[in-house]
């Protein structure tokens, strides 16, 4: 559905040139929901931009939906812009028009008729869950409803991709949630892909199919959220995923922890359909030693459940040496960490 | 009563110039707006970062403005006295003044637009272009609905300025209360005739105040 080929992208200021992306080739599959994610200025803004070409690529070529949108101008250019919608942080929706206004106004641009574009804005209405708002004015509603605004607004013209600019880093957590479980719904119902961009790895973990991680304007790591999650190959890889997998107070008492206990202090990853197996039953019954468990963690995504389990193990080094054996036969990754 | 308060004030020369004043005044105010908004877009539009970023053009659009805001209104009057009189005929009445009072206001009035139009946001302009908005529907369905109290506002503000320049255009035979109250009160020492033409005058810029006041006020949802 998006095919991007060596694209580069230099913007030149006074104080000299500045290359925000470098080299990035991605292929995002139809129906899939794509995330990418990277610290603020890692060129991510820039990348998404040029989904659009709101941002024109210095080399490479940007296609979406069969169109080479890099070859095209004018009004070739606006004519495929109407088969991608966006949503923004700020939501960008006019304060001068009412949520039915602001939802039709891309259907003015496209041309459609008064009457149908009435319709259309009222079938939009139902499927973002704004009914009964339809007269208020922005500054009447709250941010999730304002977002919801958006998003009918970029689904107005039947797009083929929406993209999605840090969408929810405006949003409280629990509007963050419902603004998710709207997008995954729409991609659902809709088949339509999803591209977004965020700095929040629950936001990827939670809807995304696909990541890419980047840094420096480059995509460091891609890949199934899932395998990214469980692999992590790059250093701030690694980071994004700890972020949620281990917040620092939890860290800090394991290290106390680990101290003040002697044994080994192992972590168990599961991956998908092992998170239900009865794993520390199984060690205590069938090897002679103690099994302490320290924190547990499941977390889902849109592959299946992924979890972490922290414990310690006490009992004769040979047969902790064996215990690991056996749960790495089970499946599930055994890695002991050492105390330094 | 009246009659023995302000024995000078000759009622029916009042009105007359009364009229002339409104009559001048909201010429002017017409032509500024629409003036006004057509060089303060082409500012905005040729201005860094925008849709039709030209510098050339835009430094001599901003040099004509800065150079019409520059001169004192009295000055550019007599400035522009051959330009009235090859557009109307005349030096004399209200029609003669309008060159000279849109010629001071509307550039005044750009600088204002050119304010607000900066002011609308960034990122509304990038969603309508995400939308695949022509710079034409930007224009008409976004950047000017979106600062339209701003724009407003600023025309209250320069509607004030221009009922004091036509009571100066009047100073150099333009006819209303301004050159009334020089002419008559000033003049030939008639105070109450002054005093009167002042009042006028006061209630012409309340009315404008309170129009513009109620009009941002209705359209302004933010």
């Amino acid at each position: 559905m998006i095919e991007l080929k060596g694209i580069n992208k230099t913007f030149f200021s006074k104080s000299g040139k500045v290359q925000a992306v470098k080299d990035v080739n991605l292929s995002i599959k139809k129906g899939e929901i794509f995330g990418v994610i990277g610290y603020s200025g890692a060129g991510k803004s820039t990348l998404i931009r040029m989904l659009n070409l709101l941002e024109r690529p210095t080399d490479g070529t940007v296609t979406v939906a069969g169109n080479n949108l890099s070859s095209l101008k004018g009004k070739d250019l606006r004519a495929a812009r109407q088969e991608i919608g966006m949503i923004f942080q700020h939501f960008n929706i006019l304060w001068s028009r009412t949520v039915r206004d602001n939802i039709a106004f891309p259907l003015e641009i496209s041309g459609v008729s008064k009457e149908k574009r009435m319709k259309r804005v009222d079938e939009l209405i139902k499927l973002v869950g704004l009914e009964g708002r339809e007269a208020a004015y922005p500054s009447q509603l709250s941010g999730g409803q304002k977002q919801r605004v958006g998003i009918a607004r970029a689904l107005a013209n039947n797009p083929k991709v929406l993209l999605c600019d840090e969408a929810t880093s405006a949003l409280d957590p629990k509007t963050t949630d419902s603004i998710l479980e709207l997008l995954t719904e729409i991609n659902q119902k809709l088949g339509l892909t999803i591209v977004l961009i965020t700095h929040e790895m629950h936001v990827i973990r939670k809807i995304c199919h696909r990541v890419a991680v980047m840094e420096n304007g480059r995509v460091v790591e891609k890949g199934s959220v899932l395998e990214v999650f469980h692999h992590p190959q790059e250093e701030i890889t690694k980071d994004f995923v700890n972020q949620l997998s281990e917040p620092e107070e939890m860290k800090e008492s394991i290290a106390h922890l680990a101290v003040s206990q002697d044994g080994e202090l192992v972590q168990f990853t599961f991956l998908k359909g092992k998170t239900g197996s009865p794993l520390v039953t199984e060690l205590i019954r069938q090897f002679d030693i103690e099994v302490n468990i320290i924190q547990g963690k499941i977390s889902h995504t849109q592959d299946g459940p992924y979890g972490k389990l922290s414990v310690f193990l006490k009992g004769e080094p040979a047969v902790i040496e064996s215990a690991l054996k056996y749960v790495r036969e089970q499946g599930v990754e055994a890695e002991v960490i050492t105390n330094d | 009563m009246i009659e023995s308060l302000f024995p000078n004030v000759n009622w029916e020369s009042m009105w007359e110039a009364t009229v002339q004043t409104a009559y001048m005044t909201a010429i002017s105010v017409l032509a500024t707006f629409i003036l006004g908004i057509l060089l303060g877009l082409l500012l905005f539009l040729t201005g860094r970062g925008n849709i039709w970023e030209n510098k050339f053009v835009n430094s001599i659009i901003a040099g004509i403005v800065n150079l019409f805001r520059s001169i004192p209104f009295i000055i550019l009057i007599i400035l522009l006295i051959p330009l009235s009189v090859y557009i109307i005929g005349t030096m004399l009445g209200a029609n003669a003044a309008l060159p000279a009072l849109i010629a001071g206001a509307a550039p005044f009035y750009a600088r204002m637009v050119e304010i607000a139009l900066r002011e609308v946001d960034k990122g509304v302009i990038e969603a309508s272009q995400s939308m695949g908005a022509s710079n034409g529907e930007i224009i008409f369905k976004v950047l000017l609905p979106e600062a339209m109290p701003a724009l407003i506002s600023g025309i209250t503000v320069t509607a004030i300025a221009l009922v004091s320049y036509t009571a100066m255009a009047g100073v150099v035979g333009a006819g209303g209360l301004g050159n009334l109250a020089y002419l008559e009160g000033f003049q030939r020492n008639n105070p109450d005739v002054t005093l009167v033409a002042t009042v006028l005058i006061l209630v012409i810029v309340a009315i404008l105040q309170i129009a513009g006041d109620v009009a941002t006020r209705v359209i302004d949802k933010r």
